[in-house]
């Protein structure tokens, strides 16, 4: 069941076309994508995030690691507002995204997410529609409904996820029909496929075997050229192999931030070091 | 060589201890639940067995003139049960076409849209319309439903599509419509019951896919819980259906218990169950009993046959789904 607190209910009309905030491509210094600045997030009384200020640059992709329970994928959710599904949840603090306040009262959540993307850890298919219009299905709830403009982005998304040459001939099959792995780039298609400015990823891999795993880690590398990609990832390989910058969260609190090579080589927290080493967690 | 439950090189082990499994109770099981199942399928058979023993006289006389004629006269000894079909199908129907959107939207309400504090109570109350005894629901439809049908609605409807046939004709109160109306409130709260349940069983995954993308609630519930939950909501709709079809003490009181065949929605009717309800004392002649119980038949074949149907349906549209897999 999912609760969606008042700001959420669609009470009042969506001007979807509206974006939230004018565009910044004129700005010729690149923003980071998201500042955020101490922010706490609780469930009803428990504290799931507190206090993490942290930079996230653009077209770069970010690795954010740390023990089960940790409050990683809580934060991934905060940075498109997806953690607003879950009721009772209260959130202090501020994200910037491009500059703007992702929580101001004027910022539509639906805006968010078309302009933030995400995967999750399940392939989640809709079993309902073919290959074909999982992919498209975003761009027509924006109200995209040009044949030639649909076949364009349904190729284009899917050759991005590396999808393309395995089910070009199955467009018309149904999502459910492809493995595990495809499913999972399936998703990914469907998420590219409405050109967001930023992919979050939650554990993208884990329900995966090796070799879809190696496919989805080197779609993300490719991906990044185009996009902002934050992944919550417990395989603290696939952030050293796939990350630039790596996050480490433990009991809701950041512990260290900074290049993942140093991350890994040399970090400068002690709990990062046991974490990274496999003491605990 | 059998195995044992404790390897020899164990021996004095806690596992030497342990008994052997017993097949015993396995086979018991097995049987006991096999019996019960049987019983139920037995007892379907049964009833359809003695409907069909205690009319086989009207059958011969009849034949299948019964189903296609519409005389009801017991003092002549003719019967046709055409009306009561009519009667039957069609206050059904329009149940389905009220009820339905009425209660999916309810269950996406409580699903999807309410807020955690109401949702219960609202349930609850739901619930409650259920366990309101036929008879009282038909009483209060006679006294206070069918009055303001027939003072308010009626006039309406009749203003506004008068010029179509459903809607013409004199207003009395009881009638075709008032029937499907209270039939629509007896079957509401399963039908409600059944696709919250449905709606409740899809996996919010498939909700944060939809967020995701950026859709709003209506978008969300359309494509990935609604959609997701389709085959379930058919389930519940034709579950709703066979109730209507044998829904009788309330109907019996709104519906005006004439058997005629009227387009007019506004004109009275007579259902299958409605008759039997009514005449079974008055059954005097063994020809009048016999056709009562053939009209028993009747309703009991068109409940199979709409079971049966929406199987079918219900079949056809997974093996498209499963063929679309195959390719």
């Amino acid at each position: 069941m999912i609760e969606t607190p008042a700001a959420l209910r669609p009470s009042v009309a969506h001007e979807r076309a509206k974006s939230i905030m004018p565009s910044s491509e004129s700005n010729t210094t690149p923003l980071p994508t998201f500042e955020v600045s101490n922010l706490s997030i609780w469930y009803g009384e428990k504290p799931a995030i507190q206090d993490v200020t942290i930079n996230i640059p653009s077209k770069t992709i970010t690795a954010i690691i740390g023990p089960s329970g940790c409050g990683k994928s809580t934060f991934l959710r905060c940075l498109n507002r997806m953690h607003e599904l879950i009721p009772r949840t209260r959130i202090e603090g501020k994200v910037l995204f491009q500059g703007q306040d992702l929580y101001s009262p004027g910022s539509d959540p639906t805006v968010v997410r078309r302009r933030i993307g995400m995967v999750f850890q399940k392939s989640n298919p809709f079993p309902t529609m073919s290959i074909a219009e999982n992919v498209v299905i975003g761009l027509k709830l924006n109200g995209v409904r040009n044949r030639t403009l649909l076949d364009e982005r349904l190729e284009n998304s899917l050759r991005m996820a590396a999808l393309w040459d395995e089910v070009k001939d199955d467009l018309r099959k149904p999502g459910m029909s492809l493995s595990g792995g495809q499913q999972q780039r399936l998703c990914i298609a469907r998420a590219i496929a409405v050109e967001p400015e930023v992919l979050l990823m939650d554990e993208p891999a884990s329900a995966l075997d090796p070799i879809a795993t190696m496919k989805v880690e080197e779609l993300i590398h490719e991906l990044s050229a185009k996009y902002t990609i934050v992944i919550v990832t417990h395989n603290m390989q696939q952030a050293s192999r796939v990350s630039d910058r790596t996050a480490f969260f433990y009991v809701g609190k950041l512990i260290e931030f900074g290049e993942t090579t140093e991350i890994f080589a040399a970090p400068k927290e002690k709990k990062t070091e046991d974490y990274i080493t496999g003491r605990f967690g | 060589m059998m195995i044992t439950p404790a390897a020899p090189s164990l021996a004095g082990s806690i596992a030497a201890k342990m008994k052997p499994p017993s097949r015993f109770g396995d086979k018991a099981f097995e049987w006991l639940t096999l019996a019960m199942a049987l019983a139920v399928v037995g007892l379907v058979f049964l009833v359809g067995w003695q409907l069909a023993r205690g009319s086989s006289l009207a059958i011969q006389r009849f034949g299948f003139h019964f189903l296609t004629t519409s005389t009801w006269d017991p003092v002549a000894e003719q019967f046709g049960a055409l009306p009561f079909i009519y009667g039957t199908v069609v206050s059904s129907l329009l149940a389905l076409i009220i009820a339905v959107p009425l209660s999916i939207a309810t269950a996406v309400y409580l699903t999807e849209l309410a807020p955690v504090w109401i949702r219960q109570p609202l349930v609850s109350l739901i619930e409650m319309l259920a366990a309101i005894p036929s008879v009282i629901l038909g009483l209060w439809g006679i006294f206070v439903m069918i009055p303001w049908l027939r003072d308010h609605p009626f006039p309406f409807l009749k203003k506004l599509f008068g010029w179509t046939p459903f809607f013409s004709g004199p207003i009395y109160g009881v009638s075709m419509l008032a029937g499907g109306i209270i039939i629509a409130i007896m079957i509401l709260p399963i039908v409600t019951s059944v696709s919250r349940e449905i709606l409740r069983s899809v996996p919010n995954l498939q909700r944060e896919a939809a967020y995701a993308l950026g859709a709003t609630r209506w978008e969300v519930t359309r494509i990935a819980v609604l959609s997701y939950a389709k085959k379930g909501l058919f389930g519940a709709v034709i579950l709703g259906l066979g109730r209507a079809l044998g829904e009788t003490m309330a109907v019996t009181m709104v519906i005006g218990n004439t058997p005629q065949i009227a387009a007019s929605l506004f004109a009275p009717g007579y259902t299958l169950a409605s008759v039997i309800a009514n005449e079974f004392t008055e059954a005097t002649t063994d020809m009048y009993l016999q056709a009562l119980f053939e009209i028993g038949l009747v309703l009991f074949g068109i409940t199979i046959l709409a079971n049966l149907v929406a199987q079918l349906l219900l079949k056809t549209m997974t093996t498209k789904m499963t063929s679309r897999v195959a390719q």
